[in-house]
């Protein structure tokens, strides 16, 4: 194992997320923040509690998990993304180190980040609304696990990407409309019957569920069928992987 | 010397790449590199020098045939391969807003080696980079990029060293740093490997020269055996009286005339028969053919070069 290595990524990759503090950590919060105003104090004041919940309380997972998505999937694809872009790929193809330790540092650091900020973003949640944490443990469980996932998922677009649209593309097009109707903002309960079998297809609406759960103990649904997709789809993203590693798909020629 | 050091340290055999586009860029290549060599690899545009060198070093993948680097196979023993070897690519390929510093330390960790700032230190200061190592890369110029690529390549104590058309772009006196760069590393015994353009530069720096046309190894040899098996020496004569003709008696010399017949040119192999000059001298006499003055020229391996790879066309 190279351990020297991985260090040297690792650090490379937080120190780069120290050059952009504001777009890695302040733009998100500035961002969540606004969500509060808007949709827990203007809006929320309007809306009856959901399921004992304040409105303003019951959406502060979600907000979580909106922007551990985005953000892991952003900064993992950004990561490997931009030494193919500038060609500095040619060090880590040409060093003694392993895809294994080049997913590790790469997906350690772009999950770190995520882990940081979400739990920033709690911490200002909690200037806002009262916070409760039923189950401390499963809360990180589901964060960490959410985190790595979403990481894979951006490294493997960021190997597939080959210009800065296609790497806006999927978290845009995809991975936020998915989390604003996988139950952010609302629970699964006050959909029409049709919309909530649609939305079980969803699979952002396990994270967020499992992940309101270790909040509140509740959930749109079981939280053990919630960690087994959160774990099924970290599975599906390391084959994906393993396969882009095997092939060298568009890192070797 | 003992058998291990004999032996070559890196041995590319049978090696074969094919692109997915077709393009065949390497044919059935064997090479070997000796230990403490400079061995200078020249080709012209798209013969196959990067890819040839990015195969070694991992960054292509062979089709065919295999490669080991001090016994190691690059791909089933890539490690302990891939972390003997420094490569310093053509493209001025670096990140942007790292600093100096910053990004040396992060190659040598990348090779597995612990940190180590006196190395670091020396290897910038050597580079002439070291008032420069908390400056972000992007404010370096050119020259200075160049210089900080092969810092980065030094930075995790490569025994082989692959420099990848290092002098271009690069100004005279740099040029001049580097080759004595180049030669203190080999005293430190370091294999070099180069690839360039610039001729003059292997005629300067290598031991021995390959040249590579068309994905192929068409020459491997000695460098100073090669400017003496191949080298022409001209031998240009200024004429007392200029000639219309060459006489037919001296048909079997081959001359030419040249500068509207005031010089006659005599083209002879280094390897040939020293004395048939002076008997070219004595048949010039005999004719009635006086000169005033007399030159000797050699050719340069890139005259050598270009005849090689005109005759691959």
């Amino acid at each position: 194992m190279n351990v020297q290595a991985i260090r040297a990524i690792y650090r490379f990759e937080m120190a780069r997320t120290r050059r952009t503090l504001m777009q890695s950590i302040i733009s998100p919060v500035i961002s969540t923040s606004l969500y509060f105003v808007v949709f827990g104090a203007a809006i929320g004041s309007r809306i009856a509690q959901v399921e004992g919940i304040s409105y303003g309380a019951f959406i502060v997972p979600g907000l979580i998990m909106l922007s551990l998505l985005t953000q892991s999937i952003s900064n993992a694809s950004f990561g490997i993304y931009f030494p193919k872009f500038t060609g500095t790929i040619y060090e880590l193809l040409s060093a003694p180190i392993s895809y294994f330790e080049i997913v590790v540092s790469y997906v350690g650091a772009a999950a770190t980040k995520s882990i940081i900020l979400g739990l920033i973003i709690l911490a200002t949640a909690g200037l806002f609304v009262p916070l409760r944490i039923a189950h401390p443990f499963w809360m990180i469980l589901f964060l960490v696990l959410t985190a790595v996932t979403f990481s894979l998922v951006g490294f493997i677009i960021g190997i597939w990407a080959d210009g800065f649209e296609k790497l806006q593309l999927v978290p845009l097009l995809i991975v936020t409309p998915l989390t604003f109707l996988g139950g952010s903002f609302y629970s699964i309960d006050m959909l029409p019957p049709l919309w909530q079998t649609v939305t079980l297809f969803n699979p952002v609406v396990y994270l967020i569920s499992g992940f309101r759960w270790s909040f509140y103990g509740i959930a749109d649904v079981s939280v053990a069928v919630s960690l087994a997709m959160t774990i099924v789809f970290m599975a599906i993203s390391l084959a994906i992987v393993a396969w882009i590693f095997k092939t060298g798909y568009r890192l070797k020629t | 010397m003992s058998a291990a050091s004999t032996q070559p340290i890196i041995s590319v055999s049978n090696l074969s790449k094919t692109f997915a586009s077709g393009l065949q860029a390497l044919k059935n290549i064997d090479l070997d590199i000796r230990r403490g060599e400079i061995f200078a690899l020249l080709g012209p545009n798209g013969a196959g020098k990067t890819t040839l060198i990015s195969t070694i070093c991992g960054i292509v993948n062979p089709t065919e045939g295999s490669v080991t680097v001090d016994g190691h196979d690059i791909i089933t023993d890539f490690r302990a391969a891939r972390s003997m070897i420094g490569l310093v690519p053509q493209e001025l390929t670096t990140d942007a807003f790292e600093s100096v510093w910053g990004t040396v330390s992060f190659s040598r960790g990348l090779f597995g080696k612990r940190p180590n700032p006196a190395h670091l230190e020396k290897v910038l200061k050597d580079l002439s980079l070291w008032n420069r190592k908390d400056s972000k890369i992007i404010t370096l110029s050119g020259g200075m990029k160049r210089r900080l690529l092969i810092a980065k390549a030094l930075s995790h104590e490569p025994q082989i060293l692959f420099l990848d058309e290092p002098t271009a772009g690069v100004d005279v006196e740099l040029r001049r740093d580097m080759w004595q760069l180049v030669r203190s590393l080999q005293a430190g015994g370091v294999t070099i490997i180069l690839t360039t353009h610039y001729i003059d530069e292997a005629e300067e720096m290598a031991d021995r020269v390959g040249v590579i046309s068309k994905g192929e190894i068409i020459l491997v040899e000695n460098k100073a055996e090669l400017m003496r098996k191949l080298g022409r020496k001209q031998l240009t004569l200024h004429l007392q009286n200029t000639l219309q003709l060459v006489p037919p008696e001296l048909a079997n010399y081959h001359l030419e005339l040249a500068n509207g017949g005031s010089d006659l040119i005599y083209t002879y192999d280094t390897q040939g028969d020293r004395t048939s000059i002076a008997t070219l001298l004595e048949d010039l006499d005999r004719a009635g053919i006086s000169f005033k003055d007399l030159q000797t020229t050699q050719s340069s391996l890139e005259d050598i070069f270009v005849s090689l790879v005109r005759k691959n066309k």
